[in-house]
């Protein structure tokens, strides 16, 4: 690729000629679609190739490195030991800590960002005087970088003497909460929550807004309370960008970790690591790499299991 | 809206929509309105709310002690790079999906897809050991490397349900009124093009931007990009929260500028097209 201008509006001029021929001659027989079909495959190989290369290759040196006893600290004494830091991880007090906090962190994450996202998007979609504008609001969450929002979080607003939250609750004459301390996994799971609540929302809020109002329409004349008519008509119309947002939300939470990197590094004790931090901790805290090789093939496995069952709704939907 | 409202229904919805919105954007605003305290004022109980000595200070001090302006070029320079990059390998793939498609082609975007679904951590080893050996620990390259392939599956997913999109009626059909290609190219397939491409763009810059987990560990100063940057906040010393809320505030702003652009068209590319 030597030309690059891909963004300027002469683009096509350099980079589109060879990609659109397929489209253009799309009456074309025998030798033409034949050329056709080799210049698809040209066209599509380095993609291919290179995401290949990116899965193989990673993949398969995890899988190598979890069959070793290899500690970088002593980076000379790599020696085969079978599946040994299998059993060591998987039998590590520490990672049914770490498996329970990934599943309390998900769990609660999806719970709190489904069961607000559903009034949230309903509310959104009542006639709201600048909704564009409350839209804005409702969104911007999901555009802070972790890092910040997990840092604005636990000073700004959770900090014990000085955060916000500790001054609401003087004003109700409570005892303020020690977040971190007391509460850390609550504490992470409310930043991420925040996080991703708009993700949601603007999902459901789509879903609601492509459903047939005649329908609802009908269902009102028919006698239907507004109850019965989100029962029986909006949520089953729902039901779908659910399922999508419990997939895609699954597969990022599974792994997140600049939250608790920069807020309770894992702590106090393990209340707070997740399977994410407790191999970023055994690999790059404690240079065990044959130990962190089996924690992160454990991950990969995990997020497959959620991974073949959003795959399946995708490839349904590609079909219609 | 199809069904009439009554003037009540609108008053409520409206006061409702509005106060849950601010409440969800106050630690964004709260965050702005420390940046321009002064160390004193941001930390004091009760807060202040609007009546303080503002200052523009922070944005200084920011700049002068920890050199923002270099984590903001490394930002720039890996979420843009591995933006552009991926989008130079994609557009050719997505293209010939979209247009030439075989029957194998639903099974290679399921399988581009699944590998999105590796968790970074489960490869964080044997990444870390090959950056280590080629020395691309701490360098923009490294990271551009990086998140360009994280991002290729999704930049080209976007492309191929844009690109589907594109009638191929309406080429033949400028070929019948005589347009020559590089016409047609110009004047029927670009414009068609130009909105997907745009707005896979803009979702994957901010994507880059914020990504938080192979910057954070594999990059420590020398190519830092901004989400480490902030993340060095962590273990400070000394009164620092107006400091801290002027870096984000930096940090944040463009990319909260690009997503509201984007909005619309963050749904789709998230989710693969499932939901439209």
């Amino acid at each position: 690729m030597a030309h690059t201008p891909e963004l300027s509006p002469s683009q096509p001029s350099g980079a589109l000629p060879r990609m659109a021929a397929p489209a253009l001659q799309p009456t074309e027989t025998g030798t033409g679609t034949r050329q056709t079909q080799l210049l698809a495959r040209m066209l599509l190989t380095p993609a291919v190739a290179l995401l290949f290369i990116w899965m193989i290759v990673p993949l398969g040196l995890t899988i190598y490195f979890s069959l070793l006893r290899y500690n970088l600290l002593d980076s000379e004494s790599a020696q085969f030991v079978g599946l040994e830091n299998f059993h060591y991880f998987l039998t590590d007090p520490a990672f049914l800590a770490s498996l329970q906090n990934t599943l309390v962190l998900v769990g609660s994450v999806l719970g709190l960002t489904i069961l607000l996202g559903i009034p949230l998007a309903l509310l959104l979609d009542q006639p709201v005087i600048g909704r564009n504008i409350v839209r804005l609001m409702v969104i911007a969450p999901f555009f802070v970088m972790p890092t910040v929002s997990a840092l604005i979080w636990k000073n700004l607003l959770m900090h014990p003497v000085s955060g916000l939250f500790a001054w609401i609750a003087q004003l109700f004459g409570a005892p303020p909460i020690d977040w971190f301390n007391d509460v850390p996994m609550l504490a992470i799971i409310l930043i991420v929550a925040w996080q991703w609540l708009p993700f949601a929302t603007l999902i459901l809020l789509t879903a609601l807004q492509s459903l047939d109002e005649e329908q609802k329409e009908a269902a009102e004349m028919d006698g239907a309370g507004a109850l019965s008519t989100f029962i029986y008509i909006t949520l089953p119309h729902l039901a779908r960008p659910i399922t999508v947002v419990i997939l895609i939300e699954t597969i990022f939470l599974l792994t997140v970790f600049a939250e608790i990197f920069v807020t309770t590094g894992g702590g106090p004790g393990l209340q707070t690591t997740n399977i994410a931090f407790l191999i970023y901790s055994q690999a790059l805290i404690q240079y065990d790499v044959g130990g962190a090789s089996a924690g992160g093939l454990v991950a990969v496995v995990i997020a497959n299991i959620v991974a073949f069952f959003l795959v399946r709704i995708v490839g349904r939907n590609l079909e219609a | 809206m199809a069904r009439m409202a009554t003037s009540r229904h609108v008053a409520v919805s409206t006061f409702a929509a509005w106060l849950v919105g601010f409440l969800i954007f106050f630690p964004i605003l709260w965050m702005v309105l420390a940046s321009f305290k002064t160390e004193l004022d941001a930390f004091a109980i009760p807060p202040k709310f609007l009546f303080f000595h503002w200052t523009t200070e922070n944005y200084a001090t920011v700049q002068e002690r920890s050199d923002y302006l270099h984590h903001a070029l490394n930002s720039i320079i890996v979420a843009g790079g591995s933006t552009l990059i991926a989008l130079l390998i994609a557009i050719p793939a997505a293209w010939s999906m979209a247009f030439s498609p075989t029957k194998r082609t639903k099974d290679v975007l399921l399988w581009m897809l699944s590998t999105k679904m590796m968790p970074p951590v489960g490869v964080l080893v044997p990444i870390y050991l090959i950056y280590r050996d080629f020395g691309l620990l701490d360098t923009l390259t490294g990271l551009v490397f990086i998140l360009c392939l994280g991002n290729l599956p999704i930049v080209i997913w976007m492309l191929f349900t844009y690109f589907k999109e594109i009638p191929k009626d309406i080429l033949e059909a400028a070929r019948m009124d005589g347009a020559t290609i590089s016409r047609e190219l110009v004047y029927v397939l670009t414009p068609m093009a130009v909105p997907g491409l745009a707005s896979t763009l803009l979702l994957n810059f901010i994507l880059a931007w914020n990504e938080a987990f192979w910057t954070l560990n594999l990059s420590t100063l020398q190519a830092a990009p901004l989400t480490v940057f902030i993340a060095s906040y962590s273990s400070p010393e000394g009164l620092f929260w107006a400091k801290l809320s002027a870096a984000s505030t930096l940090a944040i702003a463009p990319i909260l500028v690009i997503g509201w652009f984007s909005q619309r068209q963050l749904v789709r590319g998230l989710t693969f097209g499932a939901v439209k």
